[in-house]
């Protein structure tokens, strides 16, 4: 196999804000085609890092390179190839819908004619056609996102960034911005996006790198990381109590490891029957049995003792 | 040479290219109501030389200048209008709809994903604010003349004064406006023009307020723009139109300069 | 007195021992308390808009203008003259700022009155309240406005005083109908018409700077019809100890019709779009 560029290649990155320091020495590469994530929760430095790969944040120290370029000296260079979908839907709300992706598309010198086409299939790709000319304040907030990111692809960028793409979203919107990004993944658009929701990650992600205070605290695909550091089940026990600590400690022995959260005790093992068995053969009583898979949250919880949602 | 030069060249025609389009955003978003009040724009200065110009001017009779020339009241004062709606309107353009621009809809923090650089959003936004102010002095200017307040050729001669006053106050504003912390400073920035719309040779020769009030007076840039201007449309300027042409250029080059900075420090953190 | 105790009428205790929320006699007055609490934290701002400008306008354009009108206007210098048109005009700018944008906010932007009228409050109280408020910002500028005119010398009269009552007039006149007309209109942007095509004409040529009789015709009409130029000529009767040109009662009753017409209009308004 010959090697592959990366597209953006990041070698002890820091970003700081006064004394205070967000991003914290990462190393990160992507390629050409792949679907990449950084996971990790609210103030994990993922932002920082999107702005800083975004070129609109310069590093504090380490190396970026995007496209084979460096953002602080040919930022206008790399931004025309890049397509940003920011955390906040910041759309114009003195313009149409369509205004929004043609008047985008002027800002990347794509001629009139050219951002009009484009506006048109753009529309029907994220399916607000039939809102073109509303206003965008009176959509909803799926609809909003979606032409966020209908936006970022108006000049067909090479990379995509999408920073937490589908926070606030309810379910049914959350999926149809999943199955959008999902054809631009099939389309070969390389996607880097962050997100505090493992079944986002595990959805879209072919690798991604799990961030807490700054670092990555492991690489990898989501089912690399689930089983190196986690089992392949997972069971919920939930004791009608003040403390779950009392039964967790009855647990010992049971399953490889035992985690206990505030609300329910989570037992991690190989075979979820047989365990939940095992608990009822010790005497216990929980009000509530749940057995799952092991999921991106458990790798989390692993790595760093806390919860991704709080 | 030519591969020395050719670059740069290319790279002031895609940011020129750049800052015309973040003018053109404004054009896309002028609707209905809007639209209306920006082409009523000019009307407010014309209202101000009729009621002061030619109501008050009635009861002032004609002015003699300091150089010795006799003029109406309202050719005294119309070339100070001119300069100071000029300056209202590139300043309500820079500062209120740039605020709020940058402040509140977020705007430019969208345009800074793209290949547009903060530098070019200031000035595709002044370019803007010019387009606009560039068309009320042109009407006002036509008026003057038709009122026989100046002559076609002076009028001709005015209006790039006029628009380099609007480009000085315009890049004057748009640094301000990196310093606003909330709208209650507009309050304050409105009375500062309020002041200087009073005390700027507007309504008297600064020949007739007290010597330090002069001085004080002469170094702000709204006179130095109703001088200018004066000077232009009754022929009085000389080589002191001079030196408030090299005045509002350093003001409009500072201007420009803090605001881009600003922006890049505000922007791109 | 402080703006919390002054304006809250004392409330009724209930008689029960459980204490119940309880209205106040009149409950515009607790609209107005709300307006107040506001005007605490950002009156220093007004001050200078509200306040400082006109006297400005007083020493920038009175005593500069005025030293070259060498006949004065009507027999008297032209400071004099202009000192009670600002009187006037003042109050218009003061009732109008505060009756266009904050009573759009209040329906379209901050929704305070959906807020009050959650309340037990009825729509005339609403109303009322926010129109005591703008009475109250009128006069505490105007007498602020007067003393210092009065330093100057610039009042020749006693009956100088009566300016107050009369700016109120003046302010319930112009602030009534503006509080329908803001509460009507779609866009903010037809606030910033009507200061272009009603405010700043009245402003400029309902005989404040110069004397309407010098308008021709058409126009002197025209600036007959405003409300500005019935307060302009009443104030400038009082401070100039002269004769108005028309009637007092005249004059009051006109812009009393103004006052009235436009507070059935805005509580029609109000209750069409609070009361659904």
């Amino acid at each position: 196999m010959t090697t592959v560029q990366p597209l953006i290649r990041a070698r002890g990155l820091v970003k700081r804000f006064g004394d205070f320091t967000a991003v914290d020495g990462i190393d990160v590469e992507v390629l050409p085609g792949e679907a990449f994530g950084f996971l990790g929760p609210n103030g994990a430095g993922k932002s920082s890092t999107m702005r800083m790969i975004g070129c609109i944040s310069p590093p504090s120290g380490g190396e970026l390179r995007i496209l084979g370029m460096d953002p602080v000296r040919d930022g206008p260079a790399i931004r025309a190839r890049l397509g940003v979908c920011p955390q906040l839907d910041n759309l114009d709300p003195e313009l149409t819908v369509q205004e929004n992706l043609t008047t985008y598309a002027r800002y990347f010198g794509i001629p009139r004619r050219v951002a009009r086409e484009r506006a048109r299939e753009l529309l029907d790709f994220v399916q607000l056609t039939e809102r073109a000319d509303s206003k965008v304040e009176p959509l909803s907030g799926g609809m909003k996102r979606r032409l966020t990111i209908a936006r970022a692809l108006v000049n067909e960028p090479e990379i995509v960034l999408l920073d937490e793409p589908t926070t606030g979203l309810d379910p049914q919107a959350r999926h149809l911005v999943w199955e959008r990004l999902f054809r631009l993944k099939q389309q070969g658009v390389t996607l880097v996006l962050t997100t505090h929701y493992m079944d986002e990650a595990e959805q879209l992600c072919d690798r991604l790198v799990v961030m807490d205070g700054g670092r990555i605290v492991a690489e990898g695909s989501p089912r690399a990381l689930i089983e190196r550091y986690s089992t392949r089940e997972v069971v919920e026990l939930r004791f009608a109590a003040e403390s779950q600590e009392a039964f967790a400690g009855k647990l010992d022995g049971l399953g490889e490891r035992v985690e206990v959260l505030p609300d329910r005790v989570l037992l991690y093992v190989a075979d979820g029957d047989a365990a939940v068995a095992e608990v009822q053969a010790l005497g216990l009583t929980p009000a509530n049995v749940l057995v799952r898979r092991s999921s991106l949250e458990d790798v989390f919880l692993h790595l760093t003792g806390r919860t991704l949602v709080e | 040479m030519v591969s020395l030069v050719l670059p740069r060249l290319v790279d002031v025609s895609a940011a020129s290219r750049r800052s015309a389009s973040v003018a053109e955003r404004n054009i896309a978003a002028l609707k209905s109501v809007y639209w209306l009040l920006l082409v009523s724009g000019f009307v407010e200065p014309l209202l101000y030389l009729l009621s002061i110009g030619v109501g008050v001017g009635a009861l002032v009779g004609d002015l003699t200048l300091p150089g010795g020339q006799v003029v109406t009241y309202a050719a005294f004062v119309a070339p100070a209008m001119l300069a100071s709606s000029a300056m209202t309107g590139a300043l309500a353009e820079t500062t209120f709809n740039f605020f709020g621009k940058m402040k509140y809809m977020k705007l430019y923090d969208g345009v800074i994903a793209t290949p547009v650089q903060p530098f070019e959003i200031a000035l595709g936004e002044l370019g803007w604010a010019m387009l606009r102010g560039g068309a009320y002095s042109a009407a006002f200017l036509v008026v003057m003349a038709a009122m026989d307040l100046t002559t076609v050729g002076r009028a001709a001669a005015a209006f790039p004064a006029a628009v380099l006053v609007g480009f000085a106050f315009g890049a004057l504003g748009m640094a301000l406006a990196t310093f606003m912390r909330s709208w209650q400073d507009f309050d304050l920035m409105g009375s500062a023009q309020f002041t200087l719309f009073l005390f700027s040779g507007t309504f008297v020769p600064a020949e007739a307020y007290p010597a330090i009030v002069r001085w004080l007076v002469e170094v702000t840039p709204l006179y130095r723009a109703v001088h200018l201007i004066r000077g232009v449309a009754l022929g009085t300027g000389g080589w002191s139109s001079l030196l408030d042409v090299l005045y509002l250029v350093a003001v409009m080059t500072v201007g420009l300069l803090v605001a881009a900075r600003r922006m890049g420090r505000l922007l791109y953190r | 007195m402080d703006g919390e105790s002054g304006a809250v009428i004392v409330v009724d205790v209930a008689s029960s021992a459980r204490a119940r929320p309880t209205r106040s006699r009149v409950p515009a007055f607790a609209v107005l308390h709300y307006y107040l609490v506001g005007y605490r934290r950002t009156w220093r701002a007004g001050v200078f808009s509200s306040f400082l400008l006109p006297v400005l306008t007083v020493l920038g354009f009175g005593l500069g203008v005025g030293a070259y009108i060498d006949q004065g206007v009507d027999g008297v210098p032209y400071l004099d003259w202009l000192v009670p048109g600002l009187i006037a005009s003042t109050a218009l700018q003061v009732a109008l700022g505060d009756s266009t944008w904050p009573v759009f906010s209040n329906f379209q932007w901050v929704k305070t009155y959906y807020a009050q009228s959650a309340a037990p409050l009825r729509v005339g109280d609403i109303l009322a309240g926010h129109l005591l408020y703008v009475l109250f910002r009128v006069l505490t500028t105007i007498a602020a406005f007067l003393l210092v005119t009065g330093l100057f010398g610039a009042l020749r009269s006693p009956w100088a005083l009566a300016t107050l009552p009369v700016v109120a007039l003046l302010g319930l006149a112009v602030a009534a109908p503006t509080f329908a007309y803001s509460a009507s209109v779609s866009s903010d942007s037809w606030l910033a018409m009507l200061f272009r095509f009603g405010v700043i004409p009245m402003t400029l040529f309902a005989g404040v700077f110069f004397p309407v009789e010098s308008l021709p015709e058409g126009l002197r009409q025209l600036a007959y019809a405003t409300p500005l130029w019935h307060a302009v000529d009443l104030c400038r009767a009082a401070t100039l100890g002269v004769a108005p040109q028309w009637s007092v009662a005249g004059h009051l009753l006109y812009l009393a019709a103004w006052a009235l017409g436009g507070a059935l209009l805005a509580r029609r308004v109000f209750r069409r779009t609070l009361v659904v």
